[in-house]
């Protein structure tokens, strides 16, 4: 029998899969797409937990998040591109001038 | 214990039946085009295989899957051999929500002609045309040839730019069947199909869907006379094949989306509901054929100026005027 | 059954999770993280939330992680991959680890409580998961909604000016 449980540590197990990828990797995009497991993983929570305790809100919450990550990889990405267009590489390790 | 293996055997049978259909209706579907697209051009077209040349695409097949199957030095392998797997199956399982027919009674029983009625059958259509996108990409990007990357980047723009006017041009028919599944779509359209009731949603749809199906004149991932051949330059045999067989899936779908949403599905006078529904399809597909005959490529600053600038705009105008006379009405 | 296929989906979904992390070139890693978003959307449907499914594969498999691929291709990224492509492997190792452990620490503290809501498996069953969501959203979550929609104003806008070449 799948409990609510189990649906808590598998989205545990993929958050700190997500940390670790964000502490780790240098290219600002995984970083992003590790960012983007955390949230994921975050949502099968409010999912799980929803259906648990037997009300909507916490999957309207899963639709606002989805919003936010829209627009995120909106301005996210459009922020690297302009950065890749000045230093010609999206490592995070380039980013460390305050201004060019 | 019965009841369960029953619906199952059912379910299997109809997707066989289906898979059977599509296939040899998207093999045929290569050879109208090409003879019809002779016709227009004053040639007469593959007439020496078989009579009418109707084996055709059997010799074709067989050509494909005979001839080597070659992968660049330089590719990434793996992806390079699963982007056309991608691009041909996320083709087929839309047809799994497709409802082709109105419920047979067989044995005291109902039995819907859909493989599986979703009630979110809409969505699960949008889902898997904004998947079909990857195969395209990941075979443009794998193959690491400056033509196939040019294709894939137009083709991701083009194919996101288009989905949202696609999209929206379905809302206004979600509003007026107030439902997500396909089945009751069609059901709804039983006295008026929604071509007449919306009749600016129809045209929007209709060429969103052409760009969907990167055809002419939306064929910039491909683009014979600048980029060779798109995102497909570097592919040969069977996995060309795969594309090129899903590209004709795809436009089997998108025409029968377009029946399902605006001309009314299944429903028709005096001939039974799985004719009228694939002649509906076939007229669509014929429309295709014929566009492709007769229209230029558009330039590619002129295909987004016209996405973003007049569809879209014109899309959300209509969901606005269709929300508002659905709620004087009501 | 739906044990089965729980732990088969669970364990691709980490596996991909973990080649997310793990890939050197971008592109592979995208493509694992459009794994692990349909795999989550298998979770949405067992967990009776076939729309939050659908809206899952739209928008994240099918407008992020596209909008992802094409900036990777634009900016041709995966034919310039660095030999040293990760930093602080040790610190980052332990604490993802230790969110691990606490995540894990307090999911196993006690029972998950607050059962019995309005919400059961039979109203989902008669009504539709689509009007349930529908109705929760417009009715109870207007303002929100609308700020969300002030949000993505606000992204188009940024994403353009940060975009352009000049402004």
């Amino acid at each position: 029998m799948i409990t609510v449980n189990h649906y808590m540590l598998l989205s545990a197990i993929l958050f700190a899969i997500g940390t670790f990828g964000v502490l780790t990797r240098k290219n600002a995009i995984v970083i992003f797409m590790c960012i983007e497991v955390m949230l994921n993983s975050v949502n099968l929570t409010f999912i799980a937990l929803s259906r648990h305790v037997g009300n909507m809100d916490g999957q309207i919450f899963v639709f606002f998040v989805m919003t936010v990550a829209a627009a995120e990889a909106a301005v996210g990405l459009a922020l690297m591109i302009a950065f890749f267009r000045n230093r010609n590489s999206i490592d995070v390790d380039d980013f460390n001038m305050l201004k060019w | 214990m019965t009841d369960p293996l029953l619906s199952l055997a059912l379910i299997l049978a109809k997707l066989i039946a289906v898979f059977g259909v599509i296939l040899t209706l998207a093999a045929y579907l290569v050879l109208a085009e090409r003879k019809l697209l002779a016709r227009m051009q004053l040639r007469y077209g593959p007439n020496r295989v078989g009579p009418f040349g109707m084996m055709q695409p059997l010799a074709d097949v067989i050509k494909l899957l005979t001839k080597e199957d070659f992968v660049p030095a330089t590719a990434d392998k793996w992806l390079f051999l699963i982007a056309p797997g991608l691009s041909a199956v996320t083709a087929l399982l839309t047809f799994a929500v497709v409802p082709f027919g109105p419920p047979l009674e067989i044995f005291g029983k109902t039995l819907p002609l859909v493989v599986i009625d979703l009630n979110v059958g809409v969505l699960y259509f949008l889902g898997l045309s904004s998947l079909a996108v990857y195969g395209m990409a990941l075979g443009g990007w794998a193959s690491n040839s400056k033509y196939s990357l040019l294709g894939s980047i137009r083709g991701l723009s083009q194919l996101i730019s288009y989905e949202l006017s696609m999209g929206l041009a379905i809302v206004p028919v979600v509003m007026m069947a107030r439902s997500f599944s396909l089945t009751e779509i069609v059901m709804a359209q039983e006295k008026i199909p929604y071509l007449l009731l919306n009749p600016l949603a129809f045209p929007i749809f209709l060429i969103s869907v052409l760009a969907e199906s990167k055809r002419i004149p939306f064929d910039l991932p491909e683009a014979e006379n600048e980029l060779v051949g798109g995102f497909h330059t570097e592919y040969s045999g069977m996995r060309f094949g795969l594309f090129f067989v899903g590209e004709y899936i795809n436009l089997i779908i998108l025409g029968s989306m377009v029946t399902v949403f605006f001309l009314g599905g299944w429903h028709g006078p005096w001939l039974p509901g799985v004719v009228w529904f694939a002649l509906k399809v076939l007229a669509i597909c014929a429309f295709f054929i014929w566009v492709r005959g007769s229209m230029p490529r558009l330039r590619y600053d002129q295909l987004m100026h016209f996405g973003w600038k007049v569809l879209l705009p014109l899309s959300l105008l209509n969901v606005l005027v269709t929300g508002a006379v659905l709620l004087g009405m009501s | 059954m739906q044990a089965i296929l729980f732990y088969l989906t669970a364990v691709v979904a980490i596996l991909s999770a973990f080649f997310v992390m793990k890939c050197r070139n971008p592109i592979n890693s995208a493509l694992n993280l459009v794994t692990t978003f349909l795999c989550l959307a298998v979770f949405y449907v067992m967990l009776e939330s076939p729309f939050m499914a659908a809206v899952q594969i739209m928008v994240y498999a099918g407008a992020i992680m596209v909008l992802i691929i094409f900036v990777i291709m634009l900016l041709n990224l995966g034919l310039t991959v660095k030999t040293r492509y990760t930093h602080g492997l040790a610190a980052g190792g332990i604490l993802s680890v230790m969110v691990l452990f606490v995540a894990n620490y307090f999911t196993r503290a006690g029972e998950a409580t607050g059962t019995g809501g309005s919400v059961t498996s039979e109203l989902i069953a008669s009504y539709g998961h689509t009007e349930l969501i529908g109705r929760a959203m417009f009715v109870d979550f207007l303002l929100p909604f609308e700020i969300a929609s002030i949000l993505l104003l606000v992204a188009i806008v940024g994403a353009v000016v940060l975009s352009k070449r000049k402004v």
